[in-house]
């Protein structure tokens, strides 16, 4: 019993198949000081003598390739060039050396709610976040209902965010992230959203995503979840790829442990998380059955097949769910 | 999938001015967002862009019109100070707002990409936003005053507004970059806007830089493509106004001042659009 049951079965390597292309990146960061264009000018003066920056290396000589429909890890501690990483494949920032290229829709679950604007509403802000994003005018009439209904903002819609606790102006920012349709996701150490209900339902979210197929890359520091998500792992120090394997052996090497320990401890977690649900339901169930009612269980990509829910019989999806 | 699998190609790099069109859902949201921000938590809202221009006239005619008398030497002056006020306030504002932009969109840009050249394009819009209820207001009193506009005429209005345009979202683009690496633009473009007033004939006439300056300088006046725009305002609705004018505009302006300042500004916006997609993939880093 070594087989987590969402995680899908090989994915192809091929020329084809690349999804995100990392060659031999590098990236320097300046430490300017001032910004003053006196400064510059006395440094011009002064024959240019001296460094007028200090720079640091984010990013050194990392290369790695991304296959459709893999789910992919950074790890690392802080400062270790993750991030970073993130941002050269969004196209937010350029490499100074090397090249970084995509194929396909890339779109990110990277610092939801940048593009809220405090003094519009919870209705504008999700249209104008969801252009951000990428989504078209019709793509977010469509999906407008589902979004409120994922975040539980309700009649809060009409109300200027600044009004909102922190809670609700995250939930609803997740919200239009995640209903953005990218072939790929960048996800960066969001998944702590909210309170733990919500947090549940976005983590049932990502792993639904990934069961479907998508192609995701996440940056995360919550590294149980890290196993349940991603198959591959990288491990990054000081701007340079030093693992690249599955997302066990990753984690194994961070927490100075053997691969086997934890690769144990995983299934163990996972089998005792799935015996769990499906006692849950068999409860509901019976319960339901008592009192005479037919019982359709709600989906759990963890599991059932989404292919299941096209059968409404088997199992539901309830709205924002 | 292999087959019709797109290509790798480098993520964030845009194709400059096109992509902001192509995406008009977006660049009309951001301009909505831009004007609610702008008079949030007011009571009288866009009729503000109606009171300042007008505080903006009332104060120079009383200064420049009645103080100094030159009402006295030009038939309809109102008429000919709030056609250039109008020109004027296009420019300043579209210009400012572009140069400030980037820097003020800072939070976004280096967190989510998006067609950066977006948010000057965007400052552009809302400038037309408050220009048009300006105009309108000229047209009031234009007609009023007698104005008979021919085909001329309106083209050459067209001709004025698409110079300020194009010249202020170019100068926008090179200051919105300069600004991201060093906060002085911002003082250099209030600088430009406070001068810009006075090198274009809105508050005094042309002739007064032929008459009293020497014969050169008069062309490198000319040169400046706001000094064509206000005159081109000035052609279409202050000069079909006059009756008894000795001068008017200055000679050539449809002939040859305007394909000057036309070819002027494009070469402005070619300049700040190649200046701006030069450095935008630093701007993450440097915000």
């Amino acid at each position: 019993m070594s087989a987590i049951p969402f995680k899908k079965p090989g994915v192809v390597r091929s020329e084809d198949t690349v999804a995100i292309r990392v060659e031999h990146v590098t990236k320097e960061f300046v430490l300017r000081h001032t910004r003053s264009m006196k400064e510059a000018f006395v440094w011009l003066l002064k024959g240019r003598k001296g460094e007028l920056s200090v720079t640091f290396k984010a990013l050194d000589d990392v290369t790695f390739d991304v296959h459709d429909g893999e789910t992919v890890a950074l790890l690392g501690f802080n400062g270790s060039g993750k991030s970073t990483t993130l941002k050269m494949i969004s196209g937010v920032m350029h490499p100074d050396s090397g090249s970084v290229a995509t194929r396909r829709r890339v779109a990110g679950l990277i610092e939801v709610g940048a593009g809220f604007h405090p003094d519009l509403t919870g209705r504008d802000n999700v249209y104008l976040n969801g252009a951000i994003l990428g989504m078209t005018r019709a793509e977010i009439d469509e999906k407008f209902d589902e979004i409120v209904a994922f975040s539980e903002i309700g009649e809060f819609i009409d109300t200027e965010v600044k009004f909102y606790s922190s809670g609700m102006y995250l939930r609803l920012a997740f919200s239009v992230a995640i209903h953005t349709d990218p072939e790929v996701f960048l996800v960066d150490e969001i998944l702590s959203v909210g309170d733990e209900p919500f947090q549940k339902k976005c983590i049932r979210r990502i792993k639904d995503l990934v069961r479907r197929g998508k192609t995701l890359v996440v940056v995360s520091h919550d590294l149980d979840l890290i196993m349940d998500i991603c198959e591959r792992g990288i491990v990054m120090d000081h701007g340079s790829k030093v693992f690249d394997g599955s997302s066990v052996a990753a984690v194994a090497m961070l927490r100075n442990r053997p691969p086997e320990d934890v690769q144990r401890e995983q299934n163990e977690r996972v089998e005792r998380r799935l015996a769990d649900k499906r006692r849950e339901r068999r409860e509901q169930a019976e319960a339901a059955a008592a009192r005479g009612e037919t019982w359709v269980p709600e989906y759990d990509p963890e599991l059932d097949d989404p292919a299941e829910l096209d059968d409404p019989t088997k199992v539901r999806r309830s709205l924002g769910n | 999938m292999s087959a019709s699998a797109p290509q790798l190609t480098a993520p964030g790099q845009d194709r400059g001015l096109r992509e902001v069109f192509s995406n008009p859902f977006l660049l009309k949201l951001l301009v909505d967002k831009e004007i609610q921000i702008r008079y949030r938590g007011t009571v009288l809202g866009l009729l503000w862009s109606y009171i300042k221009p007008g505080v903006q006239f009332l104060v120079f005619y009383v200064a420049m019109g009645v103080f100094l008398g030159l009402q006295r030497g030009v038939e309809n002056f109102a008429v000919y100070l709030f056609a250039g006020i109008i020109v004027i306030n296009l420019f300043t504002e579209a210009f400012s707002n572009a140069a400030r932009s980037v820097v003020a969109n800072g939070g976004l840009l280096k967190k989510i990409y998006l067609p950066r050249e977006l948010f000057p394009v965007a400052s552009l819009w809302v400038a037309f936003v408050h220009f048009a209820p300006q105009v309108l207001v000229l047209l009031v009193a234009c007609v009023a005053t007698g104005w008979r506009p021919g085909f001329l005429q309106v083209l050459a209005a067209l001709a004025g507004v698409v110079v300020v345009s194009v010249f202020a979202l170019g100068l926008g683009l090179l200051f919105a970059t300069f600004n991201v690496f060093f906060r002085d633009a911002e003082n250099i473009v209030d600088l430009i806007n406070m001068v810009a007033t006075w090198a274009s004939p809105v508050l005094y006439m042309w002739t007064m830089v032929r008459d009293s300056l020497w014969g050169w300088v008069y062309y490198v006046y000319m040169l400046n493509p706001l000094t064509v725009s206000v005159e081109l305002f000035h052609f279409a609705f202050w000069e079909p106004t006059t009756e008894t004018m000795a001068w008017s505009v200055p000679p050539h302006l449809l002939s040859l001042w305007t394909p000057v300042a036309l070819v002027v500004s494009f070469v402005t916006l070619f300049l700040g659009d190649r200046l701006f997609r030069r450095f935008e993939g630093n701007f993450a880093q440097e915000l």
